[in-house]
């Protein structure tokens, strides 16, 4: 890694094809500039991204990188961390890629606590597919597929990743650029499974969950004193809040084995022997007698 | 003198059938006999009946037969079940305690062995140890020397400690010795050893073997009959050479790990049956039109759906070979032998990296749980030869990069094969993506860069089909008018079929064909031939479908989908049957 490497080295000569205004560009920017702040470079790192709008990040960022199905990045990115845990693994996704197809992945890759950072662009709406509703969509938001409203209380993605036993889970807002990088700083800082839930308003088809409506209503944990990311009392509180929303470091728990601790994963696969079977393969067979 | 036997222990599933009769298996292997085992099962736990079969003979068996010499019957079932294979002079061995000799309803010259397996194993030590008495005597009914057993024993409860392997050497002893004096024995069985030296394994251990050997170093897979043994080999044994299994949450994620596995540089394999490849299929597309090498094995069961979970078909051919939306390219190997799952899953990889493709690698039920005994050469660790394909390191970026530095990861190239560089190579940065794309791996809907791509991948078969050699194995007689093909798993049991039709004097060529997809063009042997049958474990005919598609000729068929795969003398009747 060198030390000397800015932001926009992570940026592609790509342009985005958001539309303008969209929040997608505030997560992406915060998502570059924490990458060079912690000291990575693009040849070190590889960005998992799903499908949907926000899953056109791979593509405009600059780095190895893979798009791939929709719903299924963790576990790409889960192979990727695990075949080469010295590169820095980020996924990225949007709400209805991480929350709804991909849902049982997200699941398990909080508990199995692999060191990768996951950033979910959470538009509460399907934006690729012009406006449908998602898993976080409010309950009497209406779009094309729910005239009504769904009727269904939004997942709450915070309180699962609680649950199923996360040892890092953030909130954020793409527009708060400032505070947006230091939490991804501190997501890839964290040592095990990262959920940076990022609010990043998509402009065109979502009129409830706007920037208007973040900016006034979000509570910016870091500026509590008194709040402590390691008291998990505290944060299932603030969690299962059904008041008000937070932004920063929820829950942090620094003791917590990471995947790769616990399996003694190291090393890169990648590297093999081309003369032929590993040394002592032989053994293998001779288990057979 | 018997010139193989035929053993059987059978029971409720929880009865501890399987173990049991792989330490007899083993016992003899190691007395330098071949053996050839199956399994009967059932798709549940406790209860229902299960049953672990033993052929053995000083020369090499290759299928099952329809017959049994002894049977350890721990339930009354077990006869039952196996009724029709009994004979004149089979030995039924079974305990009067448990089960009642004169309930079972076995042929009148079947004699009985009323053995009290609990209680001489409660005189060794306990109970449990009821089935290693009866492998004591089956000893002793087959005249096989004990002490082959003992070293069986002590190798799968060597790791119990010193107390343990002597109470089973005792349980064996005492089953032994009371055959002995309780009954005069006057059979004809008598299994004499030998100095060969065998290996005896299945084919899903075949497959994690070969595995290793061609230095993969990431499984991910979800448990399914009967792919899970694949998994259960690997782990604990792959970490020893660098690598880890991840059991995933299911058959989705465990094809995306193993795919980001191999983005990530590393050998990357993932197995399961066949409504797991009805999952995975979505990742296919992916995998392919990224061009990332991976091996994905396919443990073939009864379908469709769940079908007959723990029952033998060939019935995945059309799905892994037209599975996916949109048109892939793929390569399909299906190993012929269990020796050859080893062989053909290093080619498996080899294939993968040079082409970057993936590679479905197709074993079914019927060979995957069935152990059969090799010389160990046949597993030359020293012959096995990697070959990663187009890997490019710092050195030699800069001649796949474009004006503006960037990497090409799918650049057009005339052999269809694209540089791949492993992240972390300085200068190789890109991306990648199941969307169309350019050179750069961008999304693009450019007319001519899509079919540009779209031949590029194509390209990748046919040059293929240039440089490696698809062929097919043959059998029999070279120049019989009567041709015999199969793929799969049948191979062994058609090399038996053809000693029971030679003796009715029809000779036949087999060709054995271990290659769905490039496969051997078999125009020309079709054409050298009068009758051609096509066997295979399916209802359809899906290879003979393939045959008749290439070679523009009718071919007969040879079906079987009952869920038993094929025994030699049935087989040998239906080839003579489609050849009258
Ligand atoms: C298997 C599959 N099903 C459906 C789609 C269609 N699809 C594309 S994007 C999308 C929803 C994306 O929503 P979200 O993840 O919230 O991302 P956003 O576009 O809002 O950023 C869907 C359903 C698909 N590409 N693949
Ligand atoms: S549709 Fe919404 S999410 Fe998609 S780019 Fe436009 S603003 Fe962003």
């Amino acid at each position: 890694m060198s030390s000397n490497v800015r932001f926009t080295d992570f940026k592609s000569d790509k342009q985005p094809t958001w539309c303008p205004g969209c929040g997608d560009f505030g997560t992406m920017n915060g998502m570059m500039k924490a990458l060079a702040n912690t000291g990575n470079s693009p040849d070190d790192t590889f960005v998992v991204a799903g499908i949907g709008c926000s899953g056109k990040i791979g593509t405009y960022m600059r780095s190895y990188a893979l798009h791939g199905v929709h719903g299924r990045a963790l576990p790409v990115g889960t192979g990727v961390k695990l075949a080469n845990p010295d590169l820095e693994v980020m996924v990225a996704g949007g709400d209805g890629d991480g929350y709804s197809i991909g849902v049982g992945h997200f699941i398990h890759a909080v508990r199995r606590n692999i060191d990768i950072t996951y950033v979910v662009m959470d538009n509460r709406i399907y934006g690729l597919t012009k406006g449908q509703a998602s898993p976080t969509s409010r309950s009497d938001f209406e779009t094309a597929t729910t005239p009504e409203g769904s009727k269904q209380p939004p997942v709450n993605p915070l309180a699962l990743a609680l649950s199923a036993g996360g040892s890092f889970i953030a909130q954020s807002f793409s527009s708060h650029a400032q505070r947006h990088t230091e939490i991804i700083e501190e997501a890839i800082n964290h040592d095990g499974f990262s959920l940076v839930n990022t609010f990043s308003p998509c402009v065109t088809f979502n009129d409830v969950d706007t920037y208007d409506y973040f900016r006034d209503s979000l509570v910016d944990l870091g500026e509590e004193e008194d709040y402590d990311p390691s008291d998990r009392e505290q944060a299932k509180d603030k969690i299962l809040d059904s008041e008000k929303e937070y932004m920063g470091v929820l829950y942090q728990d620094d003791d917590a084995q990471s995947y790769e601790q616990a399996h003694g994963v190291e090393g890169n696969m990648a590297d093999i022997d081309t003369d032929g079977a590993p040394d002592g393969a032989m053994d293998l067979v001779r288990e057979f007698y | 003198m018997h010139e193989d036997l035929n053993w059987a222990i059978g029971g409720e599933a929880g009865d501890g059938i399987d173990s049991t009769g792989k330490i007899f298996a083993q016992a003899l292997s190691r007395a330098g006999r071949h053996v050839f085992t199956s399994k009967d099962f059932a798709s549940r736990i406790r209860g229902g009946y299960t049953a672990y079969k033993v052929r053995t003979s000083v020369d090499k068996v290759r299928s099952v037969v329809d017959r049994l010499d002894v049977l350890i019957a721990l339930t009354e079932r077990t006869v039952d079940e196996n009724l029709d294979e009994l004979h004149d002079g089979s030995v039924i061995i079974y305990d009067g305690e448990r089960t009642e000799f004169s309930d079972f309803e076995a042929p009148d010259d079947v004699t009985g062995l009323d053995v009290p397996l609990k209680s001489l194993a409660e005189d060794a030590g306990g109970a449990i140890m009821r089935n290693i008495v009866a492998l004591g005597a089956v000893c002793e009914v087959a005249d096989f020397p004990i002490e082959n057993l003992d070293e069986s024993l002590e190798k799968k409860f060597g790791g119990k400690g010193e107390k343990i392997v002597e109470n089973n050497k005792e349980a064996a002893r005492l089953g032994a010795e009371y055959v002995e004096e309780e009954f005069d024995l006057a059979f004809d069985f008598d299994l004499e050893t030998t100095d060969n030296d065998y290996v005896l394994l299945n084919g899903d251990e075949a497959i994690g073997m070969g595995a290793i050997a061609a230095g993969c170093k990431f499984y991910a897979g979800y448990p399914i009959t009967p792919a899970t043994d694949v998994m259960t080999y690997l782990k604990g044994r792959i970490e020893n050479f660098g690598g880890h299994v991840v059991q995933a949450e299911d058959e989705l994620a465990a094809i995306n790990m193993a795919l980001g596995a191999a983005r990530a540089g590393a050998r990357s394999m993932t197995a399961t049956s066949g409504p797991g490849i009805d999952l995975m299929t979505e990742t296919f597309g992916l995998v392919a039109t990224s061009e990332t090498p991976l091996v994905i094995t396919n443990v073939m069961r009864s379908g469709p759906s769940t079908g007959m979970p723990t029952k033998q078909e060939q019935g995945d051919l059309n799905q892994m070979l037209y599975g996916g939306h949109g048109e892939i390219p793929r390569f399909v190997l299906a190993p012929t032998t269990v020796a050859e799952c080893f062989w053909k899953t290093i080619e498996a990889f080899n294939l993968a990296e040079k082409y970057q493709t993936p590679v479905y690698l197709t074993a079914d039920l019927a060979m995957a749980v069935t152990e059969q005994t090799f010389e160990p050469e046949k597993f030359d660790m020293d012959a096995v030869e990697i070959d990663r394909g187009k890997v490019v390191d710092e050195d030699e970026i800069s001649k796949w990069q474009n004006e503006k530095d960037q990497f090409k990861p799918h650049a057009v190239t005339a052999d269809g094969v694209s540089p791949r560089a492993f992240p972390g190579t300085e200068g190789g940065v890109h991306m990648s993506t199941g969307l169309e794309h350019d050179e750069l791996g961008r999304r693009t809907e450019d007319v001519d860069v899509r079919v540009e791509q779209v031949d590029k991948r194509q390209q990748k078969v046919t040059t293929a089909e240039e440089e490696e050699d698809f062929s097919y194995r043959e059998f029999g007689n070279p120049d019989s008018d009567n041709l015999v093909i199969s793929w799969g798993s049948n191979e062994g049991t058609l090399i038996e079929a053809m000693d029971y039709l030679d003796q009715e004097d029809v000779d036949v060529r087999l060709l054995s064909v271990p290659y769905i997809f490039p496969r051997p063009d078999l125009t020309e042997d079709i054409e050298a031939a009068e009758e051609v049958v096509v066997v295979e474990c399916n209802a359809t005919g899906q290879f003979a479908d393939l045959v008749e598609h290439d070679t523009l000729t009718r071919v007969k068929r040879v079906n079987k989908y009952n869920g038993v795969q094929f025994k030699a003398d049935e087989l040998a009747d239906d080839i003579q049957e489609e050849l009258a």
